[in-house]
């Protein structure tokens, strides 16, 4: 049972070593999901947060108006309600990365995950991995409660396209959740509420509750270079569909390409910087003895 | 230092000779190796562990205190010497202990071993692996147990040693069962194992962490303070086990204890550290002579006597220095 280096050419030795990198990533899916097990009271409490959050937004859409015909109500309903799905996957992937990070500072496993044979790029993988699930979990949840209380206009969805905007989104937030677990490793107190910061500049930014073109135009240029504003653009038109003509239509690939190359420029920028920004912070965290659990 | 450089060199040749073994690493009921032959092969041309005047310090900002001495110090900086000049070798099969004080800088300088810590000066080389530029090949050969059990206390030793074992790249189903064999060889009842963490006295959260440490089988273990707040039945459960371990999977040991009787029982030899500075290296048997020699002592001395001389805490000298800091 002894094995040797060279066995079956390298492309299998390839494959092999991605088989074991997967593992090892599985290591944090599989421990987020035994922490949000134990921890169900307060996912609860955060799933009923949200959900409320998301109603209590989408309320403003109902607000009688002489300006809407009944059909714009429910493309305004159905904008909110997007803008709060997504507002919410990106807090709970955020919220994820964040809190394992800090959880594994205050109980001192985090001196054992980094002394383990893995790569960093398989631990944030892994970590945002679990984030991404738990994400789009409780915004499906979430989009299910709203869907008891508003109606909410599906017909001219392409869910195809929803799912790959999705995808190309979430790229860009493994990203970003890298650089998020920087502030809890090197901050323990205070580190998590820190991250708060980046969110908040993307909720200001991207669109959520309003089209960007609202901001003055310092605050636009910032928002061409959040990720959140072509996902969330792009989540709308593919669920929403896209006027031709005065009709909503289900939106093409076509329609929808000035959404997926921001994305996809934005994966690519952002996860390598991730990682070299994490790199940084471990290096200053090795040399400074910041990982010790007190102080 | 002249001291020291003899007691290096005299200390060698006291070293077990049985370094030539076919090394097989396989717990029982390991099926899968966590190293490949050719790199279990080249372990053999390495001692386990080279550390080549290695240092490292801190800076402690301990507040704003006016009237300090020194450059660093003006600021309400503290330099801490954690580690000052170490150089140590250790060969493989040996188990070296770590005795010291507290605060003298033993778990600072596992840290640094451990590629926790990245050392100021000096290099670190684990089976010819240089800790700071082949973390990842030093990681895969090493695991440590430090003294504060250190896990997710809401899950489970199961759910939290799952875990680290899949870290290491050992299949689940493996290493399910290996939790259940390790845990209750140390004497933690199966149906604890299933159960959170947090509900355990401190005594059984280190023998999990014990086990996480073993379940691994490296080939260079990290011991700090392993035995701290375990019953003297637990104590010797684990020293069992490392001998085990040592004796079945060709592994090194680093021991830091503050329990004389289980360096004396482990250790092949000791070193001594005062202020991050290796201060005597040598068998037990050794040192107790010398230090026997040195006081006059018409019998053997105790390992705590060695201790105290080293670390220069005699009752009498502690009283000095109290006074010397009343002037
Ligand atoms: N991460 C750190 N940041 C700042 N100072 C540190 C850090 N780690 C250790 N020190 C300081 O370095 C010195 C040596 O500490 P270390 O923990 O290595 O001692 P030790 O020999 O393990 O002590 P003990 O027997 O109490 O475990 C101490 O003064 C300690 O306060
Ligand atoms: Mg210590």
């Amino acid at each position: 049972m002894i094995e040797t280096k060279s066995a079956g050419g390298p492309l299998v030795g390839m494959i092999r070593s991605v088989g074991r990198e997967a593992n090892k990533s599985y290591a944090f899916v599989e421990r987020g999901w035994y922490l949000t097990k134990r921890y169900w009271a307060w996912e609860l409490v955060w799933i009923v947060y949200n959900v409320v959050n998301a109603l209590s937004i989408t309320f403003i859409a109902t607000v009688p108006s002489v300006h809407l015909t009944p059909a714009q109500v429910n493309q305004f309903i159905l904008y909110l309600a997007i803008g709060t799905a997504v507002w919410t996957y990106v807090s709970v992937v955020f919220d994820n990365v964040t809190e394992t990070v800090t959880m594994e500072r205050w109980e001192g496993t985090i001196e054992y995950t980094f002394m383990a044979p893995v790569s960093r790029l398989t631990h944030m993988l892994g970590t945002c991995l679990f984030a991404l699930l738990h994400g789009l979990l409780l915004t499906a949840l979430q989009l299910v409660v709203l869907g008891l209380f508003f109606h909410l206009d599906l017909s001219q969805a392409n869910w195809g396209m929803t799912l790959v905007i999705l995808l190309t989104g979430s790229i860009s937030l493994i990203g970003l959740g890298t650089v998020s677990a920087v502030l809890p490793m090197l901050f323990t107190e205070r580190g998590a509420q820190m991250a708060y910061i980046i969110r908040a500049v993307m909720l200001l930014v991207s669109g959520v509750y309003y089209p960007v073109t609202v901001l003055p135009g310092w605050l636009q240029a910032f928002s061409k270079v959040t990720p959140t504003t072509y996902m969330l653009d792009g989540l709308r038109q593919s669920i929403q569909g896209v006027p031709v003509h005065n009709v909503q239509q289900p939106a093409t690939i076509s329609m929808l390409w000035p959404d997926i190359w921001p994305l996809l420029i934005c994966g690519v920028v952002l996860i390598p910087l991730g990682q070299y920004i994490f790199h940084l912070a471990e290096r200053y965290a090795k040399r400074t003895g910041k990982l010790k659990r007190n102080g | 230092m002249a001291i020291l450089k003899d007691e290096l060199e005299q200390s060698s040749p006291s070293v077990p000779s049985s370094l030539t073994q076919p090394p097989e690493i396989k717990l029982p009921g390991r099926k899968t190796p966590l190293l490949s032959a050719e790199e279990l092969a080249e372990l053999d041309q390495h001692d386990a562990l080279v550390i080549d005047h290695v240092s490292k310090h801190f800076v402690k900002s301990g507040g704003m205190r006016l009237f300090r001495r020194g450059d660093a110090q003006k600021h309400g900086h503290k330099i801490v010497r954690a580690v000052d000049d170490i150089t140590l070798t250790i060969h493989r099969r040996e188990i070296m202990g770590v005795l010291g004080s507290n605060g003298s800088g033993k778990s600072t300088l596992i840290r640094l071993i451990s590629t926790l810590l990245i050392p100021d000066k000096g290099t670190v080389e684990v089976f010819g692996h240089n800790v700071v530029t082949e973390e990842r090949a030093v990681q895969r050969l090493i695991n440590r147990v430090s003294v504060e059990a250190a896990f997710f206390r809401k899950l489970s030793p199961l759910e939290n040693l799952l875990y680290s074992a899949r870290l290491y790249g050992i299949p689940a189903g493996e290493a399910r069962q290996q939790v259940f064999e390790i845990l209750t060889r140390l004497g933690i009842k199966p149906d604890r194992i299933r159960q959170p963490l947090e509900n355990m006295s401190r005594g059984m959260q280190q023998k999990v962490a014990i086990a996480r440490a073993f379940l691994t089988a490296p080939i260079l273990l990290l011991l700090d303070e392993p035995t701290t707040g375990l019953d003297p039945r637990s104590k010797q459960d684990v020293q069992v086990f490392v001998r085990e371990l040592r004796d079945t999977h060709d592994a090194t040991i680093l021991l830091t204890t503050h329990d004389m009787d289980e360096a004396e029982a482990l250790c092949d030899r000791i070193a001594i550290i005062d202020g991050g500075r290796i201060v005597a290296l040598d068998t037990a048997d050794a040192l107790k002579r010398r230090v026997a020699e040195q006081q006059g002592l018409d019998r053997e001395a105790t390992l705590t006597e060695v201790f105290m001389t080293y670390t220069g805490r005699d009752w009498e000298e502690d009283e000095a220095e109290e006074e010397d800091d009343d002037e």
